[in-house]
């Protein structure tokens, strides 16, 4: 595990956060003067306790929250709201109830126009990807909530966008399903060759998942720590979470947190 | 399956019992003036075969559907417009908030001063009691699309039209057509008041004209057919919409 700087040279960050600053009404200070890279083609994890604004900064880079200060740009452009380049997977899944799954997972695409046929054949080829065959005229509230979640994802991967912005988005999946799920998501990491920034709470998914993690600290939510796990990543899933590397990561992590949890 | 099998017989269980109630009201009798469940049927029978009911249907209708069509569709536009607008909102709001908790029926005769007794004054009075709560449940109804399903389009590129047509629309359906089910309702109540307040036409003129003469068995088998008919429209508007917004209820 090694510590690094919050940014990098220039070029190798697929989205750069520059001094932002975010303020609710009340006024609560959410995030103060973030900057941030995040490398492009792998997945960085915002890691902090609940109220350190880590969903308000992925929703920030989403475009759908503006900042009260600073900039964020994605490829060398600045953010001025929702774009091409970035798509979301939510927490609570978003899915239309009543659309098939074919119909959610295309439906960034039909927002888009792309025709019928075209845009079902993406979505034919994602929702294979993330394990759904079979599945395509089923409704939402006849899966369950890890493959809800999967439909979610499949949706963000089918507008092809680089960079891949996921909310908490195993939150509201039970444990088996979600230790199934990270493992498919790796596998898709390397596959797809995309950016994604992954907001979570769990330490372990955070060390198990990413290729760095962003420490944030609550209260006004801070950049804290910057930890690039290192363990043998050609281990299998199982050994990997026997790793002693995983496990001083996940440990020491834990360590810095504890001052922040009541 | 063993579910449905189980819904429907108590259903029928249902309305079993409140037939067989009626039955046994109208032979004790509770009232001269209340005529048991068979009486009843046969007195529908006749005045269906010599053409009285179907006839007095028909006239009753028009006011009712003219009303209720124009009372759906500009209810629903103003409904949406009062929940997509802020403007539309403050403005129209306050107003059908009052007319909902009005007793509108104390305003008929205000209508019959301005529209006369005819066709459009009946027309008036059904829509004056069904556009009030169309508007407030579509209202409502835009009001509580999810958050996360318009962040969902917002972040998936959707234009304003597009999250309307594809997102809000539909998830707003159901209580879209609760306030459409229950603005029929109000409406029909609204078309057989004008017939008996206004002037007597239709069922309103069957049920006057048996009460006046103490044919009470026909009397309510002028009433049993607007509830039929009114029932029958409401189940049509339930599979209006699920035809139209909802196809992941066609299989549950």
């Amino acid at each position: 595990m090694t510590v690094v700087n919050a940014t990098m040279a220039a070029g190798t960050a697929a989205v750069s956060v520059r001094g932002v600053s975010m303020i609710y009404p009340g006024p609560v200070q959410a995030l103060q003067d973030i900057d941030l890279d995040f490398p492009a083609g792998q997945l960085t994890s915002l890691l902090g306790p609940s109220g350190c604004g880590k969903t308000t900064l992925l929703k920030i880079i989403a475009g759908l929250l503006e900042p009260a200060a600073g900039t964020v740009t994605v490829s060398g452009k600045t953010v001025k709201g929702p774009g091409p380049e970035r798509a979301f997977v939510f927490q609570d899944f978003a899915l239309l109830p009543w659309a098939t799954v074919m119909r959610n997972v295309a439906f960034g695409l039909e927002l888009r126009g792309v025709p019928t046929s075209e845009r079902e054949a993406v979505a034919e080829k994602y929702i294979g990807d993330v394990g759904l065959r079979g599945f395509e005229q089923k409704y939402p509230h006849e899966l369950s909530g890890g493959m809800r979640q999967r439909v979610g994802l499949a949706r963000a991967l089918a507008v092809k966008a680089d960079v891949l912005l996921m909310d908490e988005p195993f939150s509201a999946v039970d444990e088996q399903t979600r230790r199934k799920f990270q493992e498919d998501l790796l596998q898709l990491v390397s596959v797809e060759k995309r950016t994604f920034i992954f907001v979570t709470h769990s330490i372990e998914e955070a060390v198990y998942l990413s290729a760095r993690i962003v420490l944030l600290s609550p209260r006004p939510g801070k950049v804290w720590k910057i930890i690039e796990p290192k363990m043998p990543r050609e281990l299998s899933p199982d050994q990997i979470r026997r790793e002693p590397g995983y496990l001083d990561t996940v440990e020491s992590i834990w360590q810095n947190l504890k001052d922040y949890v009541e | 399956m063993s579910r449905d099998y189980r819904s429907t017989a108590l259903t029928f269980a249902s309305f079993a019992f409140v037939l067989c109630a009626w039955e046994f009201a109208g032979r004790l009798p509770v009232s001269n003036a209340f005529p048991s469940l068979s009486a009843t049927a046969v007195a529908g029978w006749e005045m269906i075969r010599d053409g009285r009911l179907p006839t007095a249907l028909g006239i009753t209708i028009v006011p009712m559907l003219i009303g209720v069509t124009i009372s759906a569709i500009a209810g629903v536009l103003l409904g949406l417009a009062t929940g997509l607008n802020r403007k539309v909102e403050w403005v129209g709001i306050p107003l059908f908030l009052v007319l909902q908790a009005a007793p509108l029926a104390a305003i008929i005769p205000m209508l019959v001063l301005a529209y006369g007794v005819g066709l459009a004054a009946k027309v008036a009075v059904v829509c004056i009691m069904a556009v009030p709560v169309i508007v407030l449940n579509s209202y409502k109804a835009v009001q509580h699309t999810p958050p996360s399903l318009l962040q969902m389009s917002h972040a998936f590129l959707g234009s304003r039209l597009q999250t309307i047509f594809k997102v809000i629309l539909p998830a707003a359906s159901p209580v879209i057509f609760a306030g459409l089910r229950l603005g029929t309702a109000a409406g029909f109540v609204g078309a057989i008041l004008a017939e008996l307040l206004i002037s007597p036409t239709g069922i309103g003129d069957l049920i006057t004209y048996h009460q006046s003469i103490a044919e009470y068995p026909q009397m309510y088998a002028a009433i049993v057919s607007v509830i039929i008919l009114s029932a029958l429209f409401l189940e049509f508007l339930d599979r209006l919409e699920v035809a139209l917004f909802r196809p992941e209820r066609r299989t549950a």
